[in-house]
This record gives structure tokens, C-alpha cells and sequence, in this order.
């Protein structure tokens, strides 16, 4: 298997790393460039716990090979919150205890921000359905659903 | 596996056709599961998405062409797209979840050749067609004589869909797809059953396409059922006819989704809701789509 030599932009800054040409984004992502919050749960696309927005679009780096990113825009959750205060939905997801073990979070957030990017003030079922594509093991979604609204609203206020 | 993203058409058939051992992908979201589920992994990766003419969605005046790799997300957020074909669209936003929805495309929804895949009852009932590279140029085929069964498609080792063309529906005429899933979200159907329906000024039938997915090896019409349709209004009686018409021309399996006797009975009640619900958008009764919402 060859290796690839990819550039691109992860989370506002110029990036660069080498890949297994087959390999995931996932794990180029958490292995060559050391973002470990890209969790890895099913590694099949069910799950949503790799969620990432490239080029702006929510996706699941585990069913993107690591290639693919040349020359793409990357936002991981480490590139969330600003220089000195947390995202509004990390605030939120705090506040609101809208976690348990945390493995799904970040994929929970990342999903979060694509809806709210698109639809600043989603219902309750919109948000439902955005986060259809997330798994939450610790059966926490009414708190994350809670949560998600509302960063809408501080969002909205502010 | 190696990797390679050409930027026309003529290169990626160049890549296929230099390496026997290669697959062309769009989203990977079935690859990719596929590989890791013990699938031997090709040689060379030949991405699609670098193509611009695999990535565009374009209105002409008579039709619409839309690039086989197009994330489906583009399709369901085009509200003149949605407005003309709200059944394709509605099938299309029904293939996984938004992280999904940003990768998957007609072209692998086709191609993967599932026979539960939501957008090709939707495709078939529009009449599409698919534009086929080839080492000698292009070919066009329909829809329906892409996939030969589970897995297989018809396409020869190197082709690939280059993009779909749909013609504008005719006036008076609505489309529709329902799927049967036990959930609410992120499930393979059960069954899946679209409808294009045209009517006259009077509300009499004058033109019906039905196509049903998961009931066979590959997505099937039924003819039985669209003559039933043709020259009468959307009557209890003639929806009856459908329904019965549609579950005899299943041929379904077994398996932990659905029994053989479930899946022949539910294909009856989606077809008969997916026309009068097509047939509803053909007489402007409803212009409202259920996208982000289920069957």
C-alpha cells in the first residue's frame, strides 16, 4: 500500500500528513495528525461519532479515504471552540449534563453545528432528525436534543 | 489499494481500463463498510468527485442532468429539483443520515446495486436514464437495465455512470416514494414503492408508472398495476386493483427485516399510498414534501 503526502486545511489552519493511500480520514486524522477527539465507533458510517464538517458539510471521516481531503477544508471538534471561551453548544452540552461517557460528543457537536449553520432555529423534531446519524449509547438524547436547542437560542441572542 | 482522483472522463476510464483491478467510487459509503465487512479491497481507488461533470446538477429546458457522483444532500436542498420531482427527491433524502446524505449518490445508490435502494424506484418511475462511459465514449441505457441482481449491474468491467438525464414531467403529473422501515430514520427498507402519476382536467389517469423496491432481486415496474390505472380516476376500487396487482408481482425474501407474506402485503398498502399521494400532486391537491420525514 503506498503512501500519500495530502494537504489541506484543518481547523483554520494550512495542514499536512502522510497517509496509507486506503486509509481512513479517521485515522489519519488521529494518528498522523493527533486530533483524537475524531472518535471511532462502528467505523461503517453508522454511528456518527467520526463527524467532521468538511468543506462545510457534516460527514463521517471513517468513509473517507484519507486522499480525499487534499485540498479540502477540515473542522474537527478541536477547532469548535473560540481562542478563549467554549462553543455555544459546548457550553450547552455543560450546562444541560447533555453527556455521560463522552465518546459520542464530539460527533454530537459536530452534527450540532452543521444543523445550526444551515437552520439557526430548528424544531425540536428538525434537531431529531439532524442527529439521526448519531448514537448515543449511554441513551442521553433527550438532554443532548435539549442542548442543541439551546445553543440555538443563545446563538440567536446574542 | 492506491488512489487516484482524475478530472475528466477520458481519465478515469484510462485508469480503469489500465488496471484490472480497480473500482470507481462516489461516497464510499457502501465501499467502505463493504471492505471492512471482509470484501476483497481493489488495486487502485478511482474517485469520481474530482469530475466536474460527475458532480453538477443542471436544468435544461426539457430535462434534467444530474452527475452520477452528486452528494444527494444537493439534490434534496435544490428546490426546483424538489418542486418538479418531489418523490426523487423524497427517495433520495431517505438514503442514510445527513453524514450520509453529504457522500451518497444516485449513481452509488444505482450501482451498489442493493435491491432495497431507496432512489431507484424513484429513478425508474421518471423514466431516467443513465449516461455510461465507456473506452469507446458514451452509451445510454435506462435505469431499469442497470442492475441484473443483487450486487451485479450490467455495466462491463471500466464502465461507470457518468451522469443521469430525467426529462421534465409532463403537466398535470406527480411522483412519489414511500418507504416501509420499522423506525423512524436510518433503516434499509422493507419495502419501498414510487409512483408517477398523470392526470387529465377530469382526474381520470392517463398515464401511471409504479416501481417497487426490496421485493425482488432488482427494482421491478409493475404493469399490472399501472393498467389498472390508466383511463380511470383514483377510486377505492381501482386503488384495490393496485394494491392487489402490486403484491402479486413481488418476489420477495426472507430475512430479518420482513417475512415473504409481510413484504407481498405491505407492497400492496405503499403502492396504493404512493398513488394517490403522486396523483394528489398531479391534481395541485398538495405540493408539500415529506423530506426529513418518513413513509
Amino acid at each position: 500500500m503506498s503512501r500519500t503526502h495530502v494537504n489541506c486545511t484543518i481547523n483554520g489552519d494550512p495542514a499536512d500528513f502522510l497517509s496509507e493511500s486506503g486509509g481512513s480520514l479517521l485515522n489519519a486524522l488521529r494518528d498522523e495528525v493527533g486530533l483524537t477527539g475524531v472518535k471511532e465507533g462502528c467505523g461503517t458510517g453508522d454511528c456518527g461519532a467520526c463527524s467532521i464538517l468538511m468543506d462545510d458539510r457534516v460527514t463521517c471521516a471513517c468513509l473517507i479515504f484519507a486522499p480525499e481531503a487534499e485540498g479540502r477544508t477540515i473542522v474537527t471538534i478541536e477547532g469548535l471552540a473560540g481562542a478563549n471561551e467554549l462553543h455555544p453548544l459546548q457550553q450547552c452540552f455543560l450546562e444541560g449534563a447533555a453527556l455521560q461517557c463522552g465518546v459520542c460528543t464530539p460527533g454530537f457537536l459536530m452534527a450540532a453545528k452543521a444543523l445550526l449553520d444551515k437552520n439557526p432555529n430548528p424544531t425540536e423534531t428538525e434537531v431529531r432528525y439532524a442527529l439521526a446519524g448519531n448514537l448515543c449509547r449511554c441513551t442521553g438524547y433527550d438532554k443532548i436534543i435539549r442542548a442543541v436547542l439551546d445553543a440555538a437560542e443563545t446563538l440567536n441572542a446574542s | 489499494m492506491d488512489y487516484v482522483a482524475p478530472t475528466t472522463v477520458e481519465d478515469a476510464v484510462g485508469a480503469l481500463t489500465s488496471t484490472p483491478d480497480s473500482r470507481v467510487f462516489a461516497g464510499a459509503t457502501d465501499l467502505i463498510p463493504q471492505i471492512r465487512a471482509g470484501r476483497p479491497e481493489p488495486g487502485l481507488l478511482v474517485d469520481l468527485k474530482r469530475i466536474e461533470r460527475l458532480t453538477s446538477v443542471t436544468e435544461g429546458s426539457t430535462s434534467w442532468t444530474i452527475g452520477a457522483a452528486t452528494p444527494t444532500s444537493r439534490l434534496t436542498e435544490n428546490a426546483d429539483f424538489t418542486a418538479q420531482f418531489p418523490g426523487l427527491s423524497e427517495a433520495a433524502g431517505l438514503i442514510g443520515s445527513d453524514q450520509i446524505q453529504n457522500r451518497s449518490s444516485l449513481g452509488g445508490n444505482l450501482c451498489n446495486a442493493s435491491p432495497a435502494a431507496d432512489s431507484v424506484p424513484a429513478l425508474i418511475v421518471n423514466d431516467a436514464r443513465a449516461v455510461v462511459a465507456t473506452s469507446g465514449g458514451t452509451r445510454v441505457i435506462g435505469v431499469d437495465e442497470v442492475t441484473t441482481g443483487p450486487g451485479q449491474t450490467s455495466l462491463a468491467a471500466g464502465e461507470f455512470i457518468v451522469e443521469f438525464e430525467v426529462d421534465k414531467p409532463p403537466a398535470n403529473t406527480g411522483d412519489a416514494y414511500l418507504r416501509m422501515i420499522p423506525r423512524t430514520e436510518m433503516d434499509i427498507a422493507v419495502v419501498g414503492a414510487g409512483a408517477r402519476i398523470t392526470l387529465d382536467g377530469q382526474g381520470t389517469v392517463t398515464d401511471a408508472r409504479i416501481a417497487l423496491g426490496a421485493v425482488a432481486p432488482t427494482a421491478r415496474r409493475v404493469p399490472d398495476a399501472e393498467a389498472a390505472l390508466v383511463g380511470n380516476a383514483i377510486t377505492d376500487d381501482v386503488l384495490a386493483a393496485v394494491a392487489e396487482a402490486a403484491s402479486a408481482a413481488c418476489n420477495p425474501i426472507d430475512d430479518k427485516r420482513g417475512t415473504i407474506d409481510y413484504r407481498k402485503q405491505v407492497a400492496g398498502v405503499l403502492a396504493k399510498r404512493a398513488v394517490k399521494l403522486a396523483a394528489d400532486r398531479a391534481a395541485g391537491i398538495t405540493t408539500a414534501t415529506t423530506n426529513g420525514s418518513h413513509a
